[in-house]
């Protein structure tokens, strides 16, 4: 296909392009036609699907497994409590602390991976597992830092230029757009010689380092990006609590974004915020079956591997097909 | 000396236990290139059923009874290792590495909560199934459940080395690690090896359960956790794949926490206490995989630790 044909074609799909842009638009208008409790929840979805696209870089896109992402989102949410609290009386503005907090994960993020990433995949996942309690062990231990198991509490109302982000409905809107920046994100790394890289790593290792691609190097990229994906997600979230305690970033959560990735679909964004709507709607229709949330996770999770290991929706059906498909091609 | 001595003492009992864990992933490992994060979980349901079959029994008291109880939960534990490669493992052999690695993981979630219902999110208070009393040992104070452990471990061990090393079943086990498809061409059923692997893993993790939940008199259904993470990491240090190296690294690595978690608090005036214990068994992960991937006896450079050596 000529370079002209890739943009005749590219520029037919503008189409769908509008059509996928009016979801998230229709979605910040009606917002403030809901009730606070739903607010709450589409809140709730919109930072699973925020974590659950930050995570699919790695497990998705390069193909390893990362079980400390809670680390990430740690990182950030205390960063967050920490610099624009009473806690040190330090009152850094919002937009500053999100690109630390990011900043801040995704170092921390290459950090961990330098002594694992050379090596092949399989240690990431005990690593990060191990990192994800190390975290917790600290959250809880530092009590001059971090107050332990208390949290901190009294974390400064956030402004974003200028609005305040008081309201479910303000975050609502403000986690809308970071949806969309991280989805546009990640769809063009996905389609970039970045993501090519990533993609043939995870098919096979040595045939990639065979045709020249630093795998070291699209390993920790891939770490790292994710990292702060997570990290800008906690500090979003302790925006929005107010409350910050190591209960919130236990393995249980990492679990969970994990679960978002692989029932939704693994390497498919649109996956991963069908997996945040399961994954946070269902728990809080079925409230009562409360005790049995993480034993029908670990089922899903075996059930969804052994019987449809791709996930609810295919890698194949990413944005680009949609976008192609709703332009009617 | 004194101290050193009752610090020794500790380490060989948590060490035991973490080299009989260790065992289960790092067979498992070498044969199918998979962390089986649901072996820390077998862990807690073989002190949970042994619990249950003591109970059934009729209460401790009677040493028999408890090695009746015991000898009945590795064969439960290990038929439900069986049965847990043949349904979430067997049908991954040849889908992508992430594959089986989730469905570990599904595994573990699944048991892990399957015991909080069944036996309550309440620590368990266990029975002490080991010989009760105490001795001196140069000034230690050593108590004859560690030296049960330790010995039961030993045993347990040493059986599995010879059993390996010169039987034909063994050979058999060996043959399926060193290559599964190499192994089948020579007429041995692979499948039939890795069971017997998972048969012999899940059933030592069990007994480990045991000893763990009666050495410390409590139970509870999240403890494998934290205690299968330490076992891997003891796993790789030996060097995964080696059973002898397992071994060894169980005890190093109970000699190193137990000695660092003591030592720290003297080292820093009692300004960080003993509430970091689980973070040298991390420590001793990264670093074994920044110096040394292969592990201690890893010299059988197992493919997973193959590093490119140019990158760094």
């Amino acid at each position: 296909m000529t370079s002209e044909a890739v943009a005749l074609q590219r520029g037919g799909q503008w189409r769908g392009a509008l059509l996928l842009a009016a979801v998230p638009l229709l979605l910040g208008l009606g917002a403030p036609l809901l009730a606070n409790y739903p607010l709450r929840v589409l809140d709730l979805v919109l930072i699973y699907a925020l974590l659950g696209m930050g995570l699919n870089i790695v497990v998705g896109y390069a193909g390893l497994l990362d079980l400390g992402f809670a680390a990430f989102y740690a990182i950030g949410a205390y960063s967050y409590a920490l610099l624009a609290s009473y806690q040190y009386d330090l009152h850094l503005p919002f937009e500053l602390v999100a690109l630390l907090g990011a900043g801040l994960a995704g170092v921390a993020g290459v950090l961990l991976g330098i002594p694992v990433l050379r090596l092949r995949g399989d240690y990431l996942a005990i690593v990060t597992l191990g990192f994800g309690e190390i975290i917790r062990i600290l959250l809880n231990n530092l009590n001059d830092v971090t107050n332990g198991p208390q949290g901190i509490s009294r974390i400064d109302q956030a402004h974003f230029f200028g609005l305040p982000l008081s309201s479910p409905l303000d975050f609502c809107h403000l986690l809308l757009g970071l949806t969309v920046l991280v989805f546009l994100l990640v769809w063009r790394l996905e389609v970039s010689a970045l993501g090519l890289a990533w993609a043939a790593l995870r098919e096979d290792q040595d045939a990639a380092r065979g045709c020249g691609i630093d795998t070291t190097g699209a390993k920790l990229l891939a770490f790292g990006l994710s990292a702060s994906i997570g990290g800008l997600g906690g500090v979003v979230f302790a925006a929005m609590q107010r409350f910050v305690s190591p209960d919130s970033f236990t393995f249980r959560e990492s679990l969970i974004v994990v679960e978002v990735v692989v029932i939704g679909g693994l390497g498919n964004p649109l996956g991963a915020i069908l997996g945040a709507v399961l994954l946070t709607v269902l728990p809080e229709v079925l409230r009562a079956y409360a005790d049995y949330r993480l034993l029908l996770y670990g089922l899903a999770l075996v059930l969804v591997i052994l019987l449809r290991p791709s996930g609810l929706i295919t890698r194949q059906h990413g944005p680009s097909w949609l976008v192609a498909r709703l332009s009617g091609r | 000396m004194t101290f050193a001595v009752q610090q020794a003492v500790n380490a060989f009992t948590v060490g035991a236990i973490y080299a009989l864990i260790a065992l289960g992933y790092t067979m498992v490992y070498g044969v199918l290139r998979l962390i089986n994060f649901a072996h820390s979980e077998l862990f807690t349901a073989g002190a949970y059923v042994a619990f249950l079959l003591v109970g059934a029994l009729g209460g401790t008291g009677h040493p028999g009874l408890a090695l009746l109880a015991a000898l009945l939960t590795f064969v439960a534990i290990g038929l439900f290792g069986v049965t847990i490669e043949t349904v979430a493992y067997r049908p991954l052999r040849a889908a992508p590495r992430l594959a089986p690695m989730l469905s570990a993981l599904g595994v573990a979630i699944i048991i892990q909560n399957a015991i909080m219902l069944v036996g309550g999110k309440r620590p368990l208070v266990y029975p002490s199934l080991l010989p009760s009393g105490t001795f001196d040992l140069w000034g230690a104070v050593v108590s004859a459940k560690q030296v049960t452990i330790f010995l039961v471990a030993v045993l347990l061990l040493a059986g599995l080395e010879l059993f390996v090393n010169r039987t034909t079943l063994g050979v058999r086990i060996r043959a399926v690690s060193e290559s599964l498809s190499t192994a089948s061409l020579v007429g041995i059923n692979p499948n039939r090896a890795i069971a017997l692997i998972f048969f012999i893993g899940a059933g030592l993790g069990a007994l480990a359960g045991i000893l763990y939940a009666s050495f410390y008199g409590v139970a509870t259904f999240t403890m494998g956790f934290v205690v299968g993470l330490k076992a891997f990491t003891a796993a790789v240090l030996g060097g995964i794949g080696s059973i002898t190296g397992a071994v060894l690294g169980g005890f190093l690595l109970g000699l190193i926490e137990t000695f660092a978690t003591a030592l720290l608090p003297v080292l820093t005036d009692g300004v960080v206490g003993t509430e970091y214990r689980d973070i040298f068994a991390f420590l001793v992960l990264v670093g074994v995989l920044l110096f040394r991937p292969t592990g201690l006896l890893g010299d059988q450079v197992s493919e997973e630790a193959m590093v490119y050596k140019r990158d760094f």
